[in-house]
């Protein structure tokens, strides 16, 4: 039964690398989802998926189905929506979510144009869409997801303040350093990066799951930030894990099973979680004295 | 005494209109100085000019031996996020941002700073709270200890009081004479004129344009206040330009 459960998928070499390249993904997308969720642009990290559409398009048309392409074309398209609507929304009153949304669209539009006009293979394009029936893992999609993860993390260490006291007090970070600005767009760029390794574990629309569920099931067991980023890492870790090996089993797409499992760890969290738990609520018992 | 913050012929406020109309004056180092007016006044306006938050209209601030980044400035409205999942210890240590920046590390003697400064809040024993269960009141407290270990030059309080009752007002105004006493120039914004006659030797009494600076008791005659409280929220959309930039 275990045997079959976890040591049968490691035969196949295709289950390894989407195990090697899920766990990779955990460890940077876990603590992006947080600050994604903490300065309540939860929704941003799936508008942001479907802006990389265009650079993966010229990307595919560029240099076909390779890896590193599509990679480099997501990646600028994501960087420089990104980018974009920051400028616009530093520069202006307008709202950061307003803002995003317009590049957004206008980003997601764009790629369905270049899609169309140059005829891509739609069935190829929903494998990209909806993360790929069996782990069609490649090395080369690991090394991509693997430099993304390492990439993200040093940003994350060398921006950790900032980026906590740019979502707390802005104004007070802006009165004593400049750094906010900076630690935002950097954030912005690890946003995209991990869109980008989501996006090729997991296909576009479901790559985004890796990164929200689990920050928000930490939120339920854990007040402190720093706990926040691990949890939710060691959360989407575990999601990874069993939904990759759900997806050999059951021969659904590995987002969706990714997801999925998060998903009930998530329904479990909102009801026995420690911080604010349905559950504890109901038996929260006596008040104390002070 | 030297001068701290000199305006010169000042003026400051939104798309063209001004909300701080030709101020002139100095605000000598070590000043206790209340800035009092109705509302709509240009308190806010004001402090938010001197600490670079809004560019002059005309005029300019020109600062004496602290530069002006060496402000420490509490906002009326605090845009902070309460639901935040921040222990008070760490945002009060945020106030050492000079001394550790982006990567410098809390060393053993920042950290009895820090513990100095929540005691003298009396914020004891709330450290590992998350910012979000303080009541109104510890709030202000934890900004004040904030304040405290950016050790500013000046210190300017928009509205400090606000909503805070009247055992957390003298803790927090024994604190201003703390700063005071070391020779800080402090600036605050204040409506309870019976507080300002107690604690502020200056006052400068705003209505758009300042209708009377200097020692607090010949400022806040009632002729003087009577002329403050008949200004009107002058913004027409038809205004004409201010005479005297015409005349430049």
């Amino acid at each position: 039964m275990l045997n079959h459960a976890f040591i049968e998928p490691l035969r196949e070499p295709n289950v390894r690398h989407s195990l090697v390249a899920v766990l990779a993904l955990a460890l940077s997308a876990g603590p992006v989802g947080v600050f994604l969720m903490l300065r309540r642009m939860s929704l941003v990290g799936d508008a942001v998926s479907h802006a990389i559409l265009p650079g993966v398009a010229i990307g595919f048309l560029v240099g076909g189905l390779s890896v590193i392409a599509m990679t480099i074309g997501g990646v600028v398209a994501g960087i420089g929506v990104a980018l974009l609507s920051g400028l616009v929304t530093r520069a202006t009153e307008i709202q950061e979510d307003a803002s995003l949304a317009v590049f957004l669209l206008l980003s997601l539009a764009l790629g369905i144009v270049i899609v169309t006009i140059n005829g891509i293979d739609t069935t190829r394009l929903i494998d990209f869409l909806f993360g790929e029936a069996e782990a069609r893992m490649s090395t080369e999609k690991l090394l991509v997801i693997a430099t993304n993860t390492t990439i993200s993390l040093v940003a994350l260490a060398l921006i950790y303040r900032p980026l906590v006291l740019e979502c707390v007090d802005p104004h007070f970070l802006r009165s004593v350093s400049s750094a906010g600005s900076t630690s935002h767009f950097v954030f912005l760029a690890m946003l995209v990066l991990n869109l980008v390794s989501g996006f090729h574990a997991l296909g576009t629309l479901l790559g985004v799951g890796i990164m929200i569920v689990p920050a928000a099931i930490s939120r339920f067991w854990a007040r402190d930030v720093s706990r926040l980023v691990l949890l939710s890492a060691a959360t989407a870790l575990v999601s990874g894990v069993a939904g990759v090996l759900i997806s050999f089993h059951a021969r659904v797409p590995a987002g969706p099973a990714v997801t999925l499992v998060a998903g009930a760890l998530y329904c479990v969290s909102v009801v026995f979680g420690p911080v604010g738990g349905l559950a504890w609520r109901r038996l929260a018992g006596r008040h104390l004295e002070a | 005494m030297a001068a701290q913050v000199q305006f010169k012929n000042l003026t400051l406020g939104y798309d063209r209109h001004p909300a701080v109309h030709h101020l002139n004056g100095v605000v000598e180092e070590g000043a206790l100085l209340a800035v009092v007016g109705p509302n709509g006044a240009g308190k806010s306006t004001l402090f938010k000019g001197l600490v670079g938050a809004i560019k002059p209209l005309a005029g300019s601030i020109a600062f004496g031996a602290a530069d002006g980044r060496a402000i420490a400035y509490l906002p009326q409205v605090v845009d902070i996020d309460r639901n935040f999942p921040l222990t008070v210890y760490d945002m009060i240590a945020m106030g050492l941002w000079r001394h550790v920046g982006v990567f410098g590390s809390l060393s053993g003697n920042l950290h009895g700073k820090i513990e100095d400064a929540i005691a003298a809040v009396g914020l004891t024993g709330f450290e590992l709270r998350t910012i979000g269960s303080l009541s109104g009141g510890q709030f202000q407290r934890m900004l004040f200890a904030r304040l405290l270990l950016q050790d500013a030059r000046i210190i300017v309080l928009d509205e400090p009081f606000n909503a805070v009752d009247s055992k957390t007002v003298e803790d927090l105004l024994a604190l201003i004479r703390r700063w005071h006493g070391e020779k800080r120039t402090v600036l605050a914004a204040l409506h309870d004129i019976d507080l300002v006659r107690a604690h502020f030797p200056q006052t400068l009494l705003l209505a758009r344009e300042p209708i009377a600076w200097g020692d607090t008791d010949a400022v806040l005659k009632p002729a003087n206040l009577m002329k403050a409280r008949q200004m009107c929220e002058a913004f027409d959309e038809e205004a004409q330009e201010c005479v005297e930039t015409r005349a430049a």
